[in-house]
């Protein structure tokens, strides 16, 4: 888990000092503060799908053969993984807030802070979910290459993470609106900077929706694994 | 007697390759029973359907009385199996991979502990039991896999393979294990192999499996007369044939030596 804290501390540190002059200069406002939920939603979903493809070599080499050859039903296995993989990815973004409040960040509202928590383990839900999804289809680690580059990179930048979305081009904002993680990042957003654009509630109808297909698609073809 | 395992006309494509090709056979209740064959002859395909990580292309297997592709849970309930490659969590301890086993095969807690101990004790790892699987060598996990594959007192024990790159003292341990097992506890043991001498001294029966297909099967007496051989090897060679196979590796061996690499020890 120390290890993954690498390149969320990098952003922080590089994006957030780097670029912060130029963000101010352009009239919006302290970048670092803009970043940090960013970079929470970035150690979220970067565990979150990782701990769901480690799937392809644990039904091979690990533990999950043992499971799947006892008398479990596959639903339950795949609860399991979802919980336990959103529960560690939910604790690196926690991590990674706190690492914010040494960096100077400030939440507006500390009160807030347990619901934020609670939207970062919904995310957390949604993507471990998705991971085992791909987990489940792919075949070999080859496709885990291309699942991190075409997939949760393009997820990752095109969620209003790095840079506000209200100047983008329509194309853009049509992508951005279709990302799930874009309601991840702007609840946090709203809830620590009450800077949300999208609004709570939207925010979390998506989410919740988003994640029970994911969980749903996500059983199904776990059930359908052979080893 | 009901035969324990009864497979008729199985078979299993994988696109356009046939991995087992209508095979048909059956185990007694109390048997060792082995199929050996070359890399690639469909021994682990067949292991898989009977253990419901695969289904069959056609054909039906009844074990137990039951079917796997129907009737799942009440199948796994009744064996125990050693995959090829592990299957420890290595970040638990030898006790705890056997609680949880324990506790997913529903072995009520009183009987589990009893029972683990006197499985740990009879593969000769009780004082390892607090110890972290990832410690362990490649002898130790397989000997804790065949105590876990045994927790919950299964008819039959399926083994892939299960003296693969072992040190010579631990498949010696082994093969006591299985026939201590067999004649003690009457459970079936159901393996695959590609040695030898491994068949020959465990089996009762074995079956010659090559290219999908099951090509003799017998005792290990019977398969030598039948070839007029005096040795399992030369009767094997005789009936499978002298050339080299170049198989294809499939992705599971990318996989394996991507792991050996980058795990240090790998699954030895």
């Amino acid at each position: 888990m120390i290890g993954s804290l690498g390149q969320p501390i990098l952003f922080l540190l590089a994006l957030g000092y780097g670029l912060g002059s130029v963000f101010q200069a352009a009239g919006q406002g302290n970048y670092f503060d803009f970043l940090a939920p960013g970079v929470i939603g970035m150690s979220i979903i970067f565990t979150a799908v990782f701990s769901g493809i480690d799937l392809i070599w644990d039904r091979q080499f690990g533990f999950l053969k043992e499971t799947m050859a006892a008398p479990v039903s596959r639903i339950n296995i795949m609860i399991g993984r979802t919980l336990g993989g959103a529960t560690v990815a939910t604790l690196q973004g926690i991590i990674v807030f706190i690492i914010t409040l040494f960096f100077g960040f400030r939440p507006y509202n500390w009160a807030l802070v347990p619901v934020a928590i609670l939207f970062m383990l919904l995310v957390a839900f949604l993507f471990t979910a998705l991971g085992n999804m791909i987990g489940s289809l792919l075949q070999d680690m080859q496709g885990f290459q291309l699942i991190m580059n075409f997939l949760v990179m393009p997820l990752f930048f095109l969620s209003g993470a790095l840079f506000p979305i209200a100047g983008l081009p329509s194309v853009l904002t049509v992508v951005v609106k279709f990302d799930p993680l874009s309601y991840g990042i702007d609840s946090f957003r709203a809830l620590l900077l009450n800077l949300g654009n999208f609004g709570l509630g939207l925010d979390f109808a998506v989410l919740a929706g988003v994640t029970i297909v994911f969980l749903g698609l996500g059983s199904y073809f776990f059930s359908k694994i052979q080893i | 007697m009901e035969p324990i395992i009864q497979v008729s006309h199985l078979t299993k494509k994988f696109g356009g390759f046939t991995a087992v090709d209508d095979i048909s056979f059956s185990v007694q209740p109390g048997e060792i029973f082995a199929f050996l064959g070359p890399n690639g002859a469909g021994k682990s395909t067949t292991i898989k359907m009977l253990t419901t990580l695969l289904t069959p292309t056609s054909g039906t297997i009844t074990l137990n009385g039951h079917n796997p592709a129907t009737d799942a849970s009440a199948v796994r309930k009744s064996f125990g199996i050693v995959f090829q490659d592990p299957s420890l969590d290595d970040e638990l301890t030898a006790w705890e991979n056997m609680e949880f086993h324990g506790v997913i095969y529903g072995v009520p807690k009183p009987l589990r502990r009893e029972r683990i101990n006197q499985l740990l004790k009879f593969v000769e790892l009780e004082d390892r039991r607090n110890s972290l699987v990832k410690e362990f060598s490649g002898g130790m996990r397989r000997r804790l896999e065949i105590a876990r594959g045994l927790l919950h007192h299964p008819k039959v024990i399926f083994l892939d393979e299960p003296t693969l790159g072992l040190d010579p003292q631990t498949r010696n341990h082994m093969w006591g294990y299985l026939q201590e097992l067999n004649k003690s506890e009457g459970i079936t043991v159901f393996l695959t192999t590609h040695y030898m001498e491994e068949a020959d001294r465990v089996a009762q029966r074995i079956a010659i499996i090559d290219h999908g297909k099951i090509i003799a099967l017998g005792t290990s007496a019977e398969l030598k007369e039948k070839t007029g051989k005096s040795s399992l090897e030369d009767a094997f060679l005789e009936f499978t044939g002298k050339v080299i196979r170049d198989e294809e590796a499939g992705t599971v061996d990318a996989m394996r030596r991507r792991g050996q690499m980058w795990r240090g020890g790998g699954r030895r």
